[in-house]
């Protein structure tokens, strides 16, 4: 029982790390610009699938290093060509247009490179068990989580200690005043889109190797990431890292005693939140 | 361009939709296929109420689609084969359904209310996914059939006759669309545009705005939850692709392509996407492709939708 509990909260974890991360860039995009990329999902997706191409080339650790930031590439591209047009505009365009986009590669994804799931191929060493007794613990996991933390360390102190993340930080509060100072918005709102794509195709490549390789593979983590936005509260990127990895545990002690429930909780949660706490655990009051 | 007035443009409509069973087979069209158009086209208009007239962004109207349609499919399947109670439980089921969420969402706005909308409505789509023994799964609710209507001294077979199926559907379209209208028209319907106009003067007037914003969500709901258990009595068929969230994005586009501001542009925009739907599909299989984008170019390049094109040009 106790073996049980702990896997599934260890489960839940790295889940729920998941889900931040893909939360994370979605919330970087949202606050600073205002849109919901429902396409986020299509970007992991995208970032798996650059990853599985590029392994026979790179190797596992070239792919895990290049797949996030090809993808980023191609989130600026899009964000250029596309979304830019779309800023200031009714919220209502934008979320229609990434509503095409998410269409778009998803079945993009799937004539490239088929509906079948793909495999993906982990180092040996990594896929093996820590230990018997903690059966569960493979390196990967843990790798993941390593690497989890350190990224999300590294964007907070990008956010915190650089002149783009103070940019980023004082274009959230009031971009007209950062635009009056001298600050390129359109060029701050570029980057700042492709560092939320860079975390989704991070988020994609590292989950494939857990979840496999298929079209779809981001429909499963989009809508907890939203409500790990919705829970941590709006506008505040510690609360959505906090709302992920809470719904992420959250599910997985579920699972243990009510498994057909581990998705409900979710939905619970973010019920009780907003009904206690309209503005999220860690948002400020007033802003929406 | 040719000239209109409102109330002869209003009578066009109306006389369009009440003939289409005859002239639609003549332009390669079927009745059915004008069946489905209406009531997709009553759920987007359902859903422009909260939109285009008291400005909030639902993008999860699917669940009360949805929650029609699996109301009225288990209403026959389980409970007791009558349409007429398959719809009314259809319609009950979604509307308490957004009666209870509402006001937990009424009081955000923009873009978190749409984020809210969209989770809530996830919801109900696992529910459906998840509870395999009583709505069928993935497989969805099948073996069950609409009944013909027994109004006592006679009986309309609207199972086997598709017109009198579209007949059914068109009076519904007109009582809701009728209701709409008479609400819009009503002082609680020039509130709702006076919210949407300008949030912050219509509460400095004193209106309950969180309030007006729940009930014209109830409402929405509760026309797109009977547009909802229309679908489902026209397929014989339910599954939860009719509550996901894609399908609410179908609803928003609708409103979007026909025309925001406009009473009838749900309608020419579910006309115009249903066609290209079915001809896409049937041609390529691709589709889903061609469909995302068709939505990045109408809110590029259309985003006024039809209508609005037209009023513009007329206007200047």
């Amino acid at each position: 029982m106790t073996q049980l509990l702990i896997f599934n909260m260890v489960n839940g974890l790295i889940i729920g790390a998941f889900y931040a991360m893909m939360a994370l860039g979605l919330s970087l995009i949202l606050n600073l610009s205002g849109v919901i990329n429902f396409a986020h999902g299509g970007f992991l997706a995208i970032g798996g699938y650059i990853a599985y191409t590029l392994i026979p080339f790179l190797g596992f650790w070239g792919a895990l290093v290049a797949a996030p930031i090809l993808t980023a590439f191609i989130g600026i591209l899009i964000e250029r060509v596309l979304i830019r047009r779309l800023y200031g505009r009714d919220p209502l365009y934008s979320l229609l247009l990434t509503f095409g986009l998410a269409f778009m590669i998803e079945d993009g994804t799937r004539f490239i490179w088929g509906a079948q799931s793909l495999p993906y191929q982990i180092p040996d060493w990594l896929a093996a068990p820590l230990s018997n007794e903690l059966f569960f613990l493979t390196g990967y996991r843990v790798f993941m989580m390593v690497l989890v933390t350190a990224v999300v360390l590294a964007l907070f102190l990008i956010l915190g200690r650089t002149r783009l993340g103070l940019r980023i930080r004082a274009g959230t509060l009031d971009l007209e005043t950062v635009s009056v100072l001298g600050v390129n918005v359109r060029v701050l709102r570029n980057l700042n889109f492709g560092l939320g794509i860079y975390l989704a195709g991070l988020a994609g490549v590292l989950a494939v190797g857990m979840l496999g390789l298929q079209p779809n593979i981001g429909d499963s983590l989009i809508m907890p990431s939203f409500i790990s936005i919705i829970v941590g509260g709006l506008g505040s990127l510690p609360g959505t890292l906090l709302g992920g990895l809470l719904i992420g545990v959250a599910s997985g002690v579920t699972t243990v005693f009510f498994p057909s429930a581990s998705e409900a909780v979710i939905y619970v949660i973010m019920a009780v939140v907003l009904i206690v706490r309209p503005r999220g655990l860690l948002g400020e009051e007033g802003r929406f | 361009m040719l000239k209109l007035d409102k109330r002869s443009a209003d009578a066009l409509v109306w006389l369009a939709l009440l003939t289409a069973p005859y002239w639609l087979p003549l332009i390669g069209g079927y009745t059915e296929l004008g069946s489905r158009i209406l009531i997709l086209a009553l759920a987007a208009t359902a859903l422009n109420f909260l939109l285009g007239f008291t400005g909030v962004l639902s993008f999860g109207h699917a669940a009360y689609f949805g929650l029609g349609a699996y109301g009225a499919a288990m209403t026959i399947k389980y409970l007791y084969p009558s349409t007429p109670l398959a719809i009314l439980v259809g319609v009950v089921t979604g509307t308490v359904a957004a009666a209870v969420i509402g006001p937990m969402i009424a009081r955000l706005r923009g873009v978190y209310f749409a984020m809210c909308t969209i989770a809530f409505g996830q919801v109900f789509y696992f529910i459906a996914f998840q509870w395999n023994t009583v709505t069928g799964g993935d497989d969805g609710l099948t073996a069950w059939h609409r009944m013909p209507i027994d109004l006592g001294f006679t009986s309309i077979d609207i199972l086997n006759d598709n017109k009198a199926f579209y007949y059914l559907v068109f009076t519904m379209f007109a009582v809701a669309a009728g209701v709409m209208a008479w609400l819009l028209r009503s002082p609680f319907g020039r509130t709702l545009l006076a919210i949407r106009e300008n949030e912050r003067r219509a509460r400095f007037l004193g209106i309950p705005v969180d309030r007006h914003i729940w009930m014209s969500w109830v409402i929405s709901c509760c026309f797109a939850s009977l547009a909802g258990s229309l679908y489902a009595l026209l397929n014989d068929f339910v599954d939860p692709r009719a509550l996901r969230w894609d399908q609410s994005g179908t609803f928003v586009i609708m409103t979007v392509l026909g025309g925001m501001r406009s009473f009838w542009g749900p309608l020419i925009g579910a006309a115009i996407f249903i066609e290209l739907q079915d001809f896409l599909s049937s041609h390529t299989e691709n589709w889903e492709s061609f469909i995302g984008l068709f939505f990045v170019l109408v809110v590029l390049f259309f985003p006024r939708g039809v209508l609005g094109l037209i009023k513009r040009k007329s206007t200047s």
